[in-house]
């Protein structure tokens, strides 16, 4: 069944998630490490849905929209600040006015 | 056999992570993400999620992960210099990273076993069987309407109108994208 395996591995992928988003400060690279660990949630959904039934599936399916939802809007921020500053470096980027 | 090729993937998934997180240039990063995305696909058919992993390539690995190399391209990141934050801040997120590895590898200890018996002390229950009843009537929905539509079921009954209003969030994700990323908005 591979359930303690399989929740192990998502634990590992989110803190290495979270690493990347502590230690980086490249704006893009920052929004792979939160898509990383949107997928490591989606490991745990799936692996628990073996127990629990079919309604993990869903909350995958729910998750991966919300994630291209987030991914569109947020990487056309980030080219709207790379035409203002020329910069996609968070150290950069300290001012909410335009 | 399984449990040798889960491990295999997992650890594919697990080093195409941390190159994913230390690469300097964004563009190497965003392919060894990919990368993590397929070992997951696989580690999906293993679970039993076949629609889950064939949808996990097509959206994230497809989709999301295009858009994403798209952005990387369209404003000439490829030759970054390195981003890494300071010593000290390397510190500090060893020392979280740690924590929370520990805190969330517990959750290995989560096995149906243990968790049917802390559920006996209860009157009504008694074994795992009968306290992770919808794992089976999803096997059996799964035997009788294939693997797409034992999500469907769920999908288009329980969870409707949620997915109904996934549809608008991505209409006004969809809207939003446009208006944000316009020359002169």
């Amino acid at each position: 069944m591979l359930l303690g395996p399989a929740l192990a591995l998502s634990a590992i992928l989110f803190s290495l998630g979270v690493a990347g988003v502590l230690l980086r400060r490249n704006a893009i690279v920052l929004f792979m490490c939160i898509e990383l660990m949107l997928n490591a949630v989606n490991l745990s959904f799936v692996a628990l849905a073996q127990l629990h039934g079919a309604s993990g599936y869903v909350m995958v399916f729910f998750v991966m929209t919300v994630a291209a939802a987030e991914a569109a809007v947020g990487l056309a921020i980030i080219i709207g600040i790379f035409r203002h500053k020329q910069s996609v470096d968070l150290g950069n980027i300290n001012l909410l006015r335009g | 056999m399984t449990e040798v090729v889960f491990y295999l993937f997992a650890a594919a998934a697990v080093i195409s992570a941390s190159l994913c997180i230390l690469q300097r240039s964004p563009m190497v990063s965003a392919l060894w993400l990919i990368s993590t995305m397929f070992s997951l696909a696989a580690i999906y058919v293993l679970l039993n999620a076949q629609f889950i992993a064939a949808i996990q390539v097509l959206v994230y690995a497809g989709a999301i992960m295009v858009l994403f190399l798209f952005v990387i391209m369209l404003l000439n990141l490829g030759q970054a210099e390195s981003d890494l934050r300071g010593p000290s801040t390397v510190a500090a997120t060893l020392v979280i990273v740690g924590l929370l590895s520990v805190e969330l590898v517990a959750l290995i200890r989560y096995t149906p076993r243990r968790l049917a018996a802390e559920l006996s002390q209860w009157p009504t229950y008694t074994d795992p069987a009968t306290v992770f009843v919808a794992g089976q009537v999803t096997q059996q929905e799964g035997a009788a309407r294939g693997v797409v539509g034992a999500v469907a079921v769920p999908l288009f009954q329980v969870y409707l109108i949620p997915f109904e209003i996934t549809s608008i969030l991505l209409l006004a994700a969809i809207v939003g994208a446009v208006v944000l990323a316009k020359r002169n908005a």
